[in-house]
């Protein structure tokens, strides 16, 4: 089964192919178009499952295959080769899984597109690159993927291309991810030339690398840096602090992607570099500790945003930012398993929540064209009481509010309290990050049940004469929603705690591939800690009274006492401002980065190159012409002026030569 | 040589440039029928692409530094040879060049004034740039080195567009300049390599026996640098770039344009680094901090601009900076990328320049202000532009992303700091190309403008091979890469 791995990212490049060479002209229909999109991803998808369950069964936990050379120049050999391990066997599954139920949904949401074949071949392209990111047995393949997602990204941001928005929206976070692929490449180059030339061992293998970590030495300087390097290249694809201002404006592309890219799959992919890199980065307390503190912060500022969106996309993708900072702080802990695991489950419960949105926004933008009125179908100020209109997207949303929030036995509950677990119980556990992820998993509850009662509950405060067209939306979008609420509420029984009587499944399965650092490194739950679960029931009940307060809260302003959000804003209404306006982090980085260097760039061209250079040159130009009049009275034309020149410089040449 | 010896003897080298220079007269006695012009020059440089590539089959993996040589007598009295040599470096710039002109052939089927003549500068332009890098003795490369300015300077001049006369004389003055200063070294290099031996040459086998003090190694070379650099061209030289290839005749020549400041980075290679070991050494230094100035300069100032072709004419600058820091850092991983990266660089930004030559006949403008909304009007044009603008930014996968990541990894074993300081011209490189693709495929559609036709066929045939090329280099560049490893002189 193994030597089938290439055709997992072959068929959705095919898909792709297929619809953009010919879906425009030939193919045309939109049941064809989608038919061939949301197959190929399916076909990968059983592949996947296929590779999946060959391996859980089998004693051997590593696969590779390398299909042909890429390129061989000095010591430096890259192949197309692709490495199944438990971890890039649970990938492909969520990426092909969820990727197949988005498809789905897309035929429904873009129906009547005039895009409609370029949006799945764009979409399809990304699920392509997203396993050629996941699969990838080399850092330069998982490159190619990694620039790869984030062009799909670019291209379905500014799907609505004569929308400048969504064009600006597009290139911000092109622009932005390239930063921090610069600190991805960076950390490649050190890991490369130290490894090779320090220690003779000449690869970009991860296996290889992971296997030869050790020379590095523990918590050595170049170890440091280097992951330093490759976490700055997640903070951008997965839009933590500080690169994670083109996530939300990235929520200008049509819904489907938001799920997909935006939430379920691409974001996630700095989650799983670093899953990939355990071993490099469990050398390395610090970049470990600095991991967690960001993805603390990142997750407690993000929440703190979403809070006063009224644009039901914007809260979801605040959310996706702040669900993220959960996994890097899994991950800066030593939780790689639990940061792994809250990747699948959030992949679950935030798809279904944009999704849902999607849904929503769908049934409210034709209600509101059907009785031809510009209000805005994603703003929650225009929403409330759907309920009533849409029970399938209502059930489903608030199942995965309640899997978000942290609620047993929903999936949310088991991977968030596993990453709460270990950033107090951790060897390399924080009590700081600890402290802010419970405030946070409140601040989620609470923001994301606003979300969801401003939404289907309370009065309905959509136009009147648009309220009675909201209808429900089609099977093909309704079904995606049902499977992935049923899965955000199993999807955390795989990793019951055995505090909870569970065996812990995803934690023996990730074992093979997390095991070796955490043992050699000594990363685990600490020994006091480790055999009472005294502990660990109290902040099990700590992060659900948590939980159920925030939702409480949330009940009590946005349903029982409406008349409290408003006097909350009138009393601090800075604070309000500032949470408003996103802590004005965009507007900084404008006046910091982006004006200063527009500015710089005009310096160079109008001061250095017009003024400085063509000055110099046009001066010469002058003194030459004064000359050549001289010069005029003996020789006529240009050839001879060139000639002549000739001559005199040599002889002055030779002449310097000759009395030397 | 082994390799030579499945060929059949015959002189191919001097073919490759006598072919195109008959071709040229061949389209001046045809004058009066334009079709026949068009299908002769189209023959021509077929003839010639497939020369190469058969050269390119035959002996990319001969085992000595040269895979073909052809030498004869030609002026005995000053040591003046006629000596070609092919090696994997001339090899794929041949190959580049036979490629790049039934590009630029098929773009010119349009022209209107004075086809033949133009088509006939072309070909003498083609001629001289084989003979650019194929010359292995000095006054021969010389020779070239000027004919190939001639018909460059008419194109513009005769062909371009409002400024031509401006961009003409400028881009006239200015490698006039740096020709003078590289032939004073040359002569001064055979008085001294004369004086040295007591055999008067002008052979590059002969002079770089030579063994000079190191001013004057330094002179010399300051010398040669300066012809190449203005050709490449290095910042502070390079202002003529943007004129020229702002100015030159869309239709075709402006491709070409592109595989003259190869010529730049070629001559270094090729003359300037063999020739003088010491300077070459001691100047690294400062060609790497030119060469980063390039790169930033240049990006920063692409992204100011509103003329189209001003932009990728600013982006390729500022590819060639990081080309030369590619040189510059020394070491076998940098150099292969370097020269990659050159070939490459000249598929995508004359594919580039040919798509904004379609663009341009249909909407007749060139400013980013004027332009938009393409993707609704024409989205085969469009994505094709996309598609080559992606290729340009270094997109992995595609042609420049290989030559680029070697650059940078092998600058990072040798010099981690200008890598480093390298680096962030990826994020500007994105913004002005994404800038570029937002003006002008983006956005609404003006108001006035009129419908616009897709691709023709005769536009595809000029784009697919292309689009095939850049994907195929992206994903394989092995076989670019494989003449490489013989060639001398280097690290």
């Amino acid at each position: 089964m193994y030597d089938k791995l290439w055709l997992i990212p072959f068929f959705p490049l095919v898909g792709s192919i297929i619809n953009g060479l010919f879906g425009k002209r030939f193919i045309r229909n939109e049941a064809a178009i989608g038919a061939i999109g949301t197959g190929a991803v399916f076909l990968s998808f059983l592949v996947s499952c296929s590779c999946f369950f060959t391996l859980l069964n089998d004693p051997v936990k590593v696969h590779q295959q390398v299909v042909a050379s890429w390129m061989t120049v000095g010591q430096l050999q890259v192949d197309w080769g692709f490495l199944l391990d438990p971890l890039s066997a649970l990938m492909i599954m969520v990426v092909t899984g969820v990727g197949s139920l988005i498809h789905l949904y897309s035929i429904g949401y873009m129906h009547g597109e005039e895009g409609f074949y370029r949006f799945f071949c764009y979409l399809n392209l990304f699920v392509c690159a997203m396993l050629m990111l996941v699969l990838g047995n080399n850092a330069l393949v998982m490159f190619i993927g990694w620039e790869g997602v984030g062009l799909c990204s670019y291209l379905l941001i500014g799907y609505y291309f004569e929308k400048k928005s969504a064009g600006d929206a597009a290139k911000k976070a092109f622009v932005v991810n390239r930063v921090g692929d610069f600190g991805f490449l960076v950390g490649l180059f050190t890991i490369f030339w130290t490894l090779g030339s320090q220690h003779g061992v000449w690869t970009l293998n991860f296996v290889e690398i992971s296997e030869n970590a050790h020379l590095l030495g523990f918590g050595g300087t170049v170890v440091t840096v280097a992951t330093l390097c490759f976490f700055l290249g997640a903070t951008g694809k997965s839009a933590q602090i500080p690169l994670y201002t083109w996530l939300p404006d990235a929520m200008e592309g049509p819904t489907p992607v938001s799920a997909l890219i935006h939430a379920a799959t691409m974001v996630t992919a700095g989650v799983y570099m670093i899953g990939r890199m355990n071993v490099l980065f469990a050398m390395s307390p610090t970049t470990m500790t600095v991991v967690a503190l960001i993805g603390a912060f990142t997750a407690i500022v993000a929440a703190s945003i979403g809070f006063a969106q009224n644009d039901i996309k914007r809260v979801l993708a605040y959310s996706t930012v702040s669900q993220l900072g959960f996994m890097f702080m899994a991950m800066g802990v030593g939780a790689f398993t639990a940061g792994i695991f809250h990747l699948m489950t959030h992949a679950f419960f935030k798809a279904c929540l944009f999704l849902g949105s999607g849904s929503v926004i769908h049934a409210m933008h034709h209600a509101l064209h059907h009785a031809h009125l510009d209000d805005d179908p994603q703003d929650m100020r225009n929403m409330g009481g759907l309920k009533k209109y849409m029970p399938i997207t209502w059930a489903t949303f608030g199942i995965s509010c309640i899997a978000i929030a942290g609620i047993p036995p929903l999936a949310g509950f088991f991977s968030k309290d596993e990453i709460l677990w270990w950033t107090f119980g951790s060897t390399r556990g924080n009590l700081l990050v600890w402290g802010i992820g419970a405030i946070t998993a409140g601040m989620t509850a609470f923001y994301m049940f606003r979300c969801f009662f401003m939404t289907f509950h309370g009065e309905q405060r959509t136009h009147k004469k648009a309220k009675d067209h909201v209808h429900e939306s089609p099977w093909v979008i309704t079904v995606p929603l049902m499977v992935l609420a049923f899965l955000a509420v199993v999807g955390g029984f795989v990793g019951v705690p055995a505090a909870l009587g569970g065996h812990n499944q995803i934690h023996h399965y990730f074992e093979p591939v997390f095991g070796h650092a955490q043992e050699v490194y000594k990363i685990g739950i600490k020994e006091a800690l480790e055999h009472s679960h005294a502990a660990e029931y109290g902040l099990m009940g700590l992060s659900i009274a948590i939980a159920v307060i925030g939702i409480g809260i949330a009940f009590t302003m946005y349903l029982k006492r409406p008349e409290l959000p408003g006097r909350f804003t009138a009393r601090f209404s800075q604070l309000h401002r500032w949470v408003y306006n996103k802590w004005f982090v965009d507007e900084a980085y404008d006046v910091l980065f982006v004006n200063s260097t527009k500015k710089f760039a005009t310096f160079c061209w109008k001061g250095f190159d017009v003024k400085v250079v063509d000055g110099v040159v046009n001066g010469t130009g002058k003194l030459v012409n004064v000359l050549s009049t001289a010069l005029r009275y003996t020789q006529s034309g240009l050839l001879h002026n060139y000639a002549l020149t000739m001559v005199l410089g040599t002889v002055v040449m030779v002449a310097i030569f000759l009395l030397q | 040589m082994t390799a030579a010896t499945t060929l059949p003897q015959f002189p191919w080298l001097s073919l490759l440039i006598g072919l195109p220079l008959a071709g040229a007269l061949l389209c001046l006695l045809h004058r009066r029928s334009r079709q026949e012009c068009r299908w002769l020059a189209l023959a021509t440089t077929l003839a010639t692409l497939a020369i190469c590539i058969g050269l390119f089959v035959a002996c990319r993996h001969g085992d000595g530094p040269w895979l073909l040589r052809e030498d004869a007598a030609w002026i005995p009295r000053f040591g003046i040879r006629y000596t070609l040599g092919l090696d994997g470096l001339s090899l794929l710039l041949t190959l580049l060049t036979a490629g790049l002109h039934v590009v630029a052939v098929l773009l010119a089927w349009p022209e209107q004034r004075r086809l033949p003549q133009f088509l006939a500068l072309l070909l003498v332009l083609e001629s001289g740039l084989m003979g650019v890098f194929l010359a292995v003795d000095l006054v021969l490369f010389y020779l070239f080195w000027e004919v190939m300015l001639l018909p460059m300077l008419f194109l513009i001049g005769i062909w371009g567009g409002e400024n031509r006369r401006r961009a003409a004389v400028r881009f006239f003055l200015y490698t006039l300049a740096g020709s003078l200063a590289m032939l004073v070294a040359m002569i001064a290099l055979y008085l001294l390599h004369g004086a040295q031996s007591g055999s008067y040459s002008f052979a590059l086998a002969d002079l770089l026996q030579t063994r000079l003090p190191l001013t004057q190694e330094y002179l010399l070379f300051g010398g040669f640098m300066l012809a190449f650099a203005i050709k490449a061209p290095l910042v502070p030289f390079h202002t003529w770039q943007p004129d020229a290839l702002s100015e030159a005749p869309a239709n075709g020549a402006v491709d070409v344009t592109g595989l003259l400041l190869k010529t730049g980075i070629y001559g270094m290679i090729r003359f300037a680094f063999p020739l003088f070991p010491n300077a070459t050494r001691d100047a690294l230094p400062l060609l790497a901090a030119l060469a980063l100035v390039g790169l930033f300069h240049a990006a920063w100032s692409a992204y100011r601009q509103d003329d189209v072709k001003r932009i990728l004419a600013y982006s390729s600058i500022s590819h060639l900076g990081l080309v030369l820091l590619g040189l510059a850092a020394w070491n076998t991983t940098a150099w292969q990328g370097s020269v990659l990266l050159m070939v490459t660089h000249g598929i995508v930004t004359g594919a580039l320049f040919a798509v904004v030559a379609m663009l341009r006949s249909r909407t007749g403008t060139r400013n980013l202000n004027e332009l938009g909304g393409l993707w609704g009007a024409a989205p085969q044009l469009s994505a094709c532009f996309l598609f080559f603008a992606l290729a340009s930014l270094g997109l992995p996968g595609l042609a420049n992303f290989a030559g680029e990541i070697l650059v940078l990894l092998g600058t990072f074993r040798s010099q981690p700091l200008w890598a480093l300081l390298a680096l962030p011209g990826l994020v500007f490189t994105a913004a002005y190309l994404l800038r570029l693709v937002q003006g002008t495929l983006w956005g609404p559609a003006p108001a006035a403008r009129a419908a616009i036709p897709d691709l023709t066929v005769r536009e595809w045939l000029v784009l697919l091979p292309l689009i095939v090329l850049t994907v195929w280099l992206g994903l394989a560049p092995a076989p670019l890469l494989a003449p490489l490893a013989a060639v001398g002189g280097l690290p």
